[in-house]
């Protein structure tokens, strides 16, 4: 197969989807910054976390993250790990370990 | 004709190289990510244990309070405001704004600054200073 990496869309899924992931953990960023320091100790925050907008807020966040950072850790071993058996492993591994933490993370705030 | 009698190949040594600051502030971007990345389990383990019960959120007291991982959680402070300010940065030039070589190189200070500033600022809380 001589595929030529170059054309229309090549990469411009995962390119827009990086920038969409990153605006979307920004806004949970600040929003968490503003209303962490009004959450006081263990309940406080528990509480916070428990409101169902945050924990909506939540997931998005931690889904915008696991495919922002596959994204990112992809474009790595793409970048410097030339022997293509190598890097597949990598990539597997990596998307393997955010598909993970995605469940655990998920499961965290789910039960609250 | 001097060029042809230049030595080749070229041996770049990576160590004398000066990069330029947006280069830096650049590759900063990307190990920054790279570390937040290998530290995910930690960080989901500890919202683990600040949501599980009142008992394992004294736990997590107890462990972010050992010095080495209060040193971990540090560097981890830096790499996600870095990689915050920088991804503001990357965001605003993929939308035409500072792309000019004076404004690309002022943001690129201003991402170094900032990121260290609120460092400085985060991480005197996190050690307990205030």
């Amino acid at each position: 197969m001589n595929r030529i990496v170059v054309g229309a869309h090549y990469g411009l899924k995962d390119w827009l989807a990086q920038r969409i992931t990153a605006l979307v953990m920004a806004a949970y960023t600040l929003f968490i910054a503003v209303a962490l320091p009004m959450a006081d100790g263990y309940e406080g925050w528990r509480a916070l976390m428990s409101h169902g907008f945050v924990r909506f807020a939540t997931f998005l966040f931690i889904v915008s993250l696991a495919y922002h950072a596959w994204v990112g850790v992809r474009d790595i071993w793409m970048d410097y790990v030339k022997p293509v058996s190598v890097r597949l492993t990598l990539h597997v591994l990596t998307f393997l370990a955010l598909l993970g933490y995605t469940g655990w993370a998920v499961q965290i705030i789910w039960r609250l | 004709m001097t060029e042809l009698t230049k030595q080749r190949p070229k041996f770049l040594n990576l160590l004398e190289i000066k990069q330029p600051l947006p280069a830096i502030v650049s590759i900063l971007h990307r190990v920054s990510g790279a570390g937040l990345f290998l530290m995910l389990p930690l960080l989901i383990w500890l919202l683990q244990l600040s949501l599980g019960s009142a008992e394992s959120f004294d736990t997590l007291k107890a462990v972010a309070a050992n010095p080495l991982v209060k040193l971990i959680l540090l560097g981890l402070l830096w790499a996600f405001l870095h990689h915050f300010c920088m991804g503001i940065r990357i965001l605003l030039i993929d939308v035409h704004v500072g792309v000019e070589k004076a404004q690309a190189r002022a943001s690129a200070k201003v991402v170094l600054a900032v990121s260290l500033a609120l460092t400085a600022i985060l991480g005197l809380k996190l050690l307990g200073a205030y």
